[in-house]
């Protein structure tokens, strides 16, 4: 059945926060299905809608999708989000590989023994190898956005991560003035800037509850 | 300069080894430098070629591209490895994100402690037998068709086999309890280009030995 998409995780960001930003950016409103229990999942595996026993899920044009990337790279194309041709759409994948690298080492942060966090190294990565690398291309080519001269994928997710980075360390764009640009541009695009809002589906920073129901939810019998 | 796509990386399988093997299947022959020493890592990262100071890189069509999942996507899509619209492309997608998974497993096997090594052996075959290789077969039964996606060869195929075989190298016996991963094995080894692939001689690397591991840990300077 047709309609909206439908997402299916836990309150919370993890991987489905991109998909989350990705579809609100494209102006596509989506349904969500929160998992709260063991029983939940537990059904879910059962009906056999998690391909890989795995949440992200999104129910999206008849398929039941897994896979963030999958997912991610669907509705980009879908909705002209992936550039004009394979060239653009290298260049797309090769800058959201790079963010998406840094934002998976906020994402396991939460779920990391206290002991073994280390918050240095994510703000190592990302100011040495790789805020200088989308500094440099927005300098090189002058433009607003990262890839083709139009708005992209590979600009929601860089925005995503310069404010998930932002909420570890706030001044962490302190020598990125491009960057700083581009977050307060692409910042204001109506579809972000709604998303921005208090009362959107955006999902707030990793909490105690958040982490105890995905231990809960998978923990192993 | 166009020409055959150059490969950088160590002389050994890693995360480079897929991007063989795709390469390969769509019959693209391709050269490769070697990273032996820690100078030459630091000059490709000089002359400012690593875009996140990392290997794999992959000269191709006048890009220096690095990412794996990009430069998979790439080739695939150039060589017709794709699927032939959006959904056909999603599937595939989705099923070759399972087989990285899989494979990424193995990949870091050689980089783990001894002990480590034994246990991350357990989980690969644990995995593959009851989370990976039932959805592969499953689909090849509801389908009964000879590939994975639409009817016809792709990036999906490609990267099971190789899944395949490299956890069959944990376990030969692995693919037991899986008739259609068998036949499918058979069928897809015996594609032209991917039975080359399979022969000595071609570009395939061999298992991970204690040589490579020294080699990647020297060059990437990995201090554990």
């Amino acid at each position: 059945m047709s309609g909206k998409p439908k997402l299916t995780y836990f309150n919370g960001r993890g991987r489905m926060e991109s998909i989350r930003w990705l579809l609100a950016a494209a102006g596509v409103e989506f349904e969500e299905e929160f998992l709260e229990t063991r029983e939940q999942y537990q059904k879910l595996i059962k009906d056999g809608v998690l391909l890989f026993d795995q949440v992200p899920l999104v129910e999206i044009d008849g398929m039941k999708m897994v896979q963030t990337r999958a997912i991610l790279s669907y509705i980009a194309a879908k909705y002209n989000l992936y550039g004009k041709d394979l060239k653009e759409r290298a260049l797309i994948d090769m800058y959201v590989e790079g963010t998406a690298d840094l934002m998976g080492m906020i994402i396991t942060f939460a779920f990391t023994p206290p002991k073994e966090r280390n918050l240095a190294l994510i703000i190592e990565r990302a100011t040495t190898r790789y805020f200088p690398v989308y500094e440099k291309v927005l300098k090189q080519h002058g433009q607003e956005f990262l890839v083709g001269n139009r708005f992209s994928w590979a600009d929601v997710q860089l925005l995503e991560t310069i404010l998930m980075v932002e909420e570890k360390e706030p001044t962490v764009l302190s020598k990125f003035p491009v960057l700083q640009a581009f977050k307060a541009r692409i910042s204001n695009i109506p579809t972000i800037k709604k998303f921005l809002q208090p009362g959107s589906q955006r999902k707030p920073p990793p909490d105690d509850q958040y982490v105890a129901t995905v231990i809960e939810v998978f923990k192993k019998d | 300069m166009a020409g055959k796509p150059k490969l950088y990386y160590f002389n050994g399988r890693g995360k480079m080894e897929s991007i063989r093997w795709l390469l390969a299947a769509a019959g693209v022959e391709f050269e490769e430098e070697f990273l032996e020493t820690r100078e030459q890592y630091e000059k490709l990262l000089q002359d400012g070629y690593l875009l996140f100071q990392q290997v794999p890189l992959v000269e191709i069509d006048r890009m220096k591209m690095v990412q794996t999942r990009a430069i998979l996507s790439y080739i695939a899509a150039k060589y017709n490895l794709y699927g032939k619209d959006l959904k056909e492309r999603a599937m595939i997608d989705m099923y070759v994100e399972g087989t990285t998974d899989l494979m990424g497993l193995i990949i870091v096997c050689p980089f783990l402690s001894a002990e480590n090594k034994e246990k991350q052996h357990a989980v690969i075959i644990q995995k593959a037998t009851n989370r990976y290789f039932p959805v592969y077969e499953k689909i090849l039964r509801d389908q009964g068709q000879s590939f994975l996606v639409g009817n016809q060869f792709s990036w999906a195929d490609v990267h099971l086999l190789e899944a395949i075989l490299m956890v069959e190298e944990k376990k030969s016996s692995v693919l037991s309890e899986f008739p259609l991963l068998q036949a499918f094995k058979a069928r897809i080894s015996d594609i032209p280009t991917v039975k080359k692939f399979l022969e000595p001689g071609s570009q395939r690397k061999p298992v991970p030995d204690d040589k490579y591991t020294e080699t990647v840990k020297r060059v990437l300077q990995m201090n554990f």
